[in-house]
């Protein structure tokens, strides 16, 4: 069943959109949902949503984008950033989700190093998924 | 000799000794008196992508002012994560407004001037040592061994601070070539291995190994280099049951032993060339 | 005599010029329980953090240690918690990685620097954190050995190191496995053990008070 879309400057103008740009620094109404950053990237078969409709949540103003796993997923290889033809990089964007989940509280599941880690890959973590 | 200011970062002081070694080797051999610089801090791995992202650039920009310290203009890195962080700052605080408040921030520190210069080995090796002066100076030669080229995404992204065209990069296949190996430039060269997700993903990661080191194999290698320490850990710990045994190696273990450094037992491949 | 006025946990008092932190808090009424031991500086019980007016800047410092400013701001710190992972030092190795491996926080460093602002010893704290992130043990060792353990770094840091368990592990693990051996003592303890002194010491415990009084005042000294 199609559920209807409701086009309105409401949601353009919701604070958690504009948050999510203020901290990205990406305006995310430039993006045209054309999907080549999904489709070029190495971890979308892992995550939950595809890259392009994180991006479409975060236009909508759908805090819903940071119950998702797929920015934790995100491993920023830019791979996506030199893809966009619109130049969007959706890296930041999932950065800024990650940020504001961190700053609210909200963390993936703790950093517990299973084993001697090198240095190089407890630094990444601890600053990619810990607050 | 010419002096060259040089970060190592942890992993060449503990995992990726082998690679410093024999970088550091082949460059005494190229002519050039490495200086590491001191009181040197971790760069921080991954820079932020974030806008307020000022407490992620305070590691690497102290870094630069110790370069500054040593009187040096530029700065070596061998390691793909660290040449990414301190370049990002190097270029950050290139805005008045943000190197104001970095040095207000550091008001221990001496303040930072800017216009330290970031060099990454590749980009050593190719803009200034070039690839026929390398070729020349070799003194074992990898003898047309088929050597995977792999980048991962440090090197090549973001597009400002990428060592070579991100689309399609030649750097670290010219230098195999020129130490008279045969560079395999396979499909997944220049995709992530999955990086710090190692740490709590390694079910994504074993995914990634399993994917690049298939695809160098089926693009004929004998073997993998990297530049980057991260990558290395993942290629070698995080590999599937199933996935081709495929040797990897740092670039500058390559390097040290076409230079003729002592050879470490783990350069097998390396020795069946000869 | 020449008073000046402090804020103790934000009350008002005067106090004569030259007391130290902690004297003048008990010129004030308090008594220290807690926040107190040595009184000489070592025992790290007494840390403090301060303001001063018109600066923006915390301080921190030993209480037993600094003098009163006029127009200072003052609350102790008696106790950081800090999390120590129980270990057996004989089933560590040595190595870089077993600093790291017990305390993975380590690698949240972002080298801000505000741990050595903090240290009352003057230590170069960031540079230790940094050692230790790199798994250079000795070097973890030398730049900690003046450590009060009195928590103010760790009580400062953004990335939640606790700093002085680390820097023991890293001292204990040094002395155990990569000083050199003071050969000398393990002579000695042999010889000790060999029974080689148990005519003196019979001697000497069989001696009435007197006479080891006696024995004592004469006793050769090293001058």
């Amino acid at each position: 069943m199609a559920s209807e879309l409701n086009l309105s400057r409401d949601h353009l103008e919701a604070p958690f959109s504009r948050r999510v740009e203020e901290l990205s620094g990406e305006n995310p109404y430039a993006c045209y949902q054309c999907g080549k950053c999904s489709a070029g990237c190495p971890f979308a078969d892992h995550m939950d949503a595809l890259p392009n409709q994180v991006l479409r949540l975060v236009q909508l103003g759908d805090e819903a984008a940071l119950r998702l796993s797929a920015p934790w997923v995100c491993a920023s290889c830019l791979a996506c950033a030199v893809r966009c033809p619109k130049g969007v990089d959706i890296a930041k964007t999932m950065e800024a989700l990650r940020l504001l989940s961190l700053r609210r509280g909200i963390t993936p599941a703790p950093v517990v190093p299973d084993r001697p880690y090198p240095q190089i890959a407890l630094v990444g973590a601890y600053r990619k998924l810990t607050p | 000799m010419k002096k060259l200011a040089y970060f190592p970062g942890c992993a060449m002081k503990d995992q990726a000794r082998p690679d410093e070694a024999g970088t550091l080797h082949a460059l005494a051999a190229l002519g050039y008196e490495v200086a590491e610089i001191p009181r040197w801090n971790c760069c921080g791995t991954v820079h932020s992508l974030a806008k307020d992202d000022l407490m992620r650039h305070v590691g690497p920009v102290r870094n630069l002012i110790r370069v500054q310290g040593m009187g040096e203009k530029r700065v070596l890195t061998l390691c793909a994560m660290c040449y990414g962080t301190l370049k990002r700052s190097a270029q950050f605080v290139r805005e008045e407004e943000r190197l104001a408040r970095i040095n207000a921030f550091l008001d221990t520190e001496e303040d930072f001037r800017g216009g330290i210069e970031v060099v990454h080995l590749l980009t050593l090796l190719r803009d200034e040592v070039g690839y026929e002066k390398l070729a020349s100076r070799v003194k074992r030669t990898l003898n047309g061994l088929k050597v995977a080229t792999y980048y991962g995404c440090v090197l090549l992204r973001p597009r400002e601070f990428a060592v070579d065209d991100p689309d399609r990069p030649e750097v670290m296949e010219r230098v195999v070539e020129a130490l008279g190996g045969a560079p395999v430039p396979f499909p997944e060269r220049m995709e992530c291995c999955g990086a710090y997700l190692t740490v709590g993903r390694s079910d994504i990661v074993t995914d990634r190994v399993g994917r690049i080191l298939r695809s160098a194999r089926g693009s004929g290698a004998d073997l993998v280099v990297t530049t980057c320490p991260l990558c290395q850990f993942n290629l070698a710990e995080r590999r599937p049951p199933v996935a081709p045994t495929l040797p990897v190696l740092y670039l500058g273990q390559v390097l040290g032993w076409a230079f003729g450094a002592d050879e470490p037992a783990n350069l097998f491949p390396l020795g069946g060339a000869r | 005599m020449n008073e000046v006025t402090v804020f103790i946990m934000g009350k008002g008092y005067h106090v004569p010029e030259g007391l130290t932190i902690m004297k003048a808090m008990e010129y004030a009424g308090y008594r220290l329980g807690r926040g107190c031991g040595c009184r000489g500086g070592y025992c790290g019980a007494c840390a403090t953090v301060y303001r001063l007016r018109g600066d923006y800047r915390l301080y921190a410092d030993l209480a037993c240690q600094t003098p009163v400013q006029d127009g200072m701001y003052i609350a102790q710190i008696p106790f950081t918690p800090a999390e120590r992972p129980p270990y057996q030092l004989a089933d560590l190795q040595p190595r870089g990685e077993t600093l790291l491996s017990l305390f993975p926080e380590l690698a949240r460093c972002v080298a801000c620097n505000t741990c050595t602002k903090a240290c009352p010893q003057k230590l170069e704290v960031m540079d230790a954190v940094q050692a230790a992130l790199r798994g250079d043990i000795p070097q973890v060792a030398e730049l900690t050995f003046d450590c009060v353990s009195c928590g103010l770094c760790t009580m400062r840091c953004p990335a939640e190191i606790s700093h002085h368990h680390v820097w023991q592990l890293a001292r204990r693990l040094n002395g155990a496995y990569l000083t050199p051996r003071a050969l000398h003592v393990q002579k000695r303890v042999q010889e000790v053990a060999a029974g080689v002194f148990k005519a003196d010491l019979d001697a000497l415990l069989s001696l009435g008070k007197d006479a080891l009084v006696a024995a004592y005042k004469a006793r050769e000294i090293e001058s």
